[in-house]
């Protein structure tokens, strides 16, 4: 199985380096590009095959250390 | 009474801390390895700046998980003294020893230059020496120092009064002006409900001589061994709180 990781900034916190990819796109003529927000791909291998086990593996994963509860949100695939 | 500083794989104001403690405050200082779980006694713990673990995933998220993390989280549960500076304070927010988060400067850049603070708190081991209010100029090298809480922490810590210092613009107001790197508050440095705990981004152990550019930062020190000596209690609870 694999995991597929997706770590994002919350709505409420700043997100200086989204801000300047929006900036940057507007400029080179991408207008309709709202709301950029910059976030973490986090892909790894998982062994065994509980696909559920592996979910609730894989959240721990997330609260413990991929992603810090007090700036961002995350979600993630397994497959 | 003897000081700690913990070395962690790209720490890299380690050997300035200990020199601040060691021949300027002429105290004696033990290096403290991020693989150790003994303290050997210390009175005190500083995590110091730099790049622990490159900052890889984020600032400190990796030398939160270091064996000595778990010794000095102990060791502030039972009032010991521990100063987080720049990524001590980072690696002391992601342990949750501190609340809140330090992110990305607001302009994106690594901002290495003098900064202006005002001491809002003289209650703690780390500012009993200073005048409230007191206004000191003190280094800030970082990258990733904008401070940000949720609105009720935020609350919570100006309500106990663990906002210990603000970026402040030459007149001394804590305005946008002053303010290096967007952090929520204009905050600086902050400690635990119990007052055993500071984090701060601006670099005190830079601004122990006034022939490396100032002094200002020296009295942070001469609080801590005071409040030491004095036996000042730990966990001496002005804080006021309704929680």
């Amino acid at each position: 199985m694999r995991a597929r990781v997706y770590v994002t900034r919350k709505q409420a916190v700043l997100d200086p380096q989204g801000k300047a990819i929006e900036h940057s796109l507007h400029a080179l003529g991408f207008a309709e590009a709202q709301d950029v927000r910059l976030g973490k791909f986090i892909e790894f291998a998982l062994e065994g095959s509980d696909t559920d086990r592996a979910r609730q593996r894989v959240d721990e994963m997330c609260r413990a250390l991929l992603a810090n509860g007090v700036i961002e949100d995350y979600r993630f695939e397994i497959e | 009474m003897r000081w700690g500083v913990v070395t962690f794989p790209g720490s890299n104001d380690d050997h300035d801390t200990v020199h601040a403690i060691g021949a300027v405050l002429g105290e004696p200082v033990v290096p403290l390895w991020h693989e150790d779980r003994d303290l050997h006694g210390v009175d005190v713990v500083v995590l110091p700046g730099g790049f622990s673990y490159g900052d890889y995933l984020r600032p400190g998220a990796m030398a939160r998980f270091s064996p000595i993390i778990e010794s000095v989280a102990t060791f502030a549960e039972r009032g010991g003294f521990v100063w987080g500076i720049c990524n001590g304070f980072q690696v002391l927010c992601e342990a949750g020893l501190l609340p809140g988060a330090l992110i990305r400067n607001r302009d994106l850049r690594f901002i290495c230059r003098m900064a202006r603070i005002r001491v809002e708190e003289t209650d703690t081991a780390f500012t009993c020496r200073y005048a409230r209010s007191a206004l000191l100029s003190l280094p800030v090298k970082h990258g990733d120092g904008c401070y940000v809480a949720d609105h009720e922490t935020l609350e919570q810590l100006e309500h106990n009064r663990q906002v210990v210092f603000r970026y402040v613009d030459p007149s001394g107001a804590a305005s946008d002006r002053g303010n290096p790197n967007g952090s929520l508050a204009n905050i600086a440095g902050i400690c635990n409900a119990e007052r055993n705990v500071l984090g701060m981004m601006p670099h005190p152990e830079h601004a122990v001589e006034a022939l490396c550019g100032g002094d200002d930062a020296l009295e942070m020190f001469k609080s801590v061994s005071q409040a030491i000596r004095q036996g000042l209690p730990h966990r001496q609870s002005l804080a006021i709180s309704d929680r």
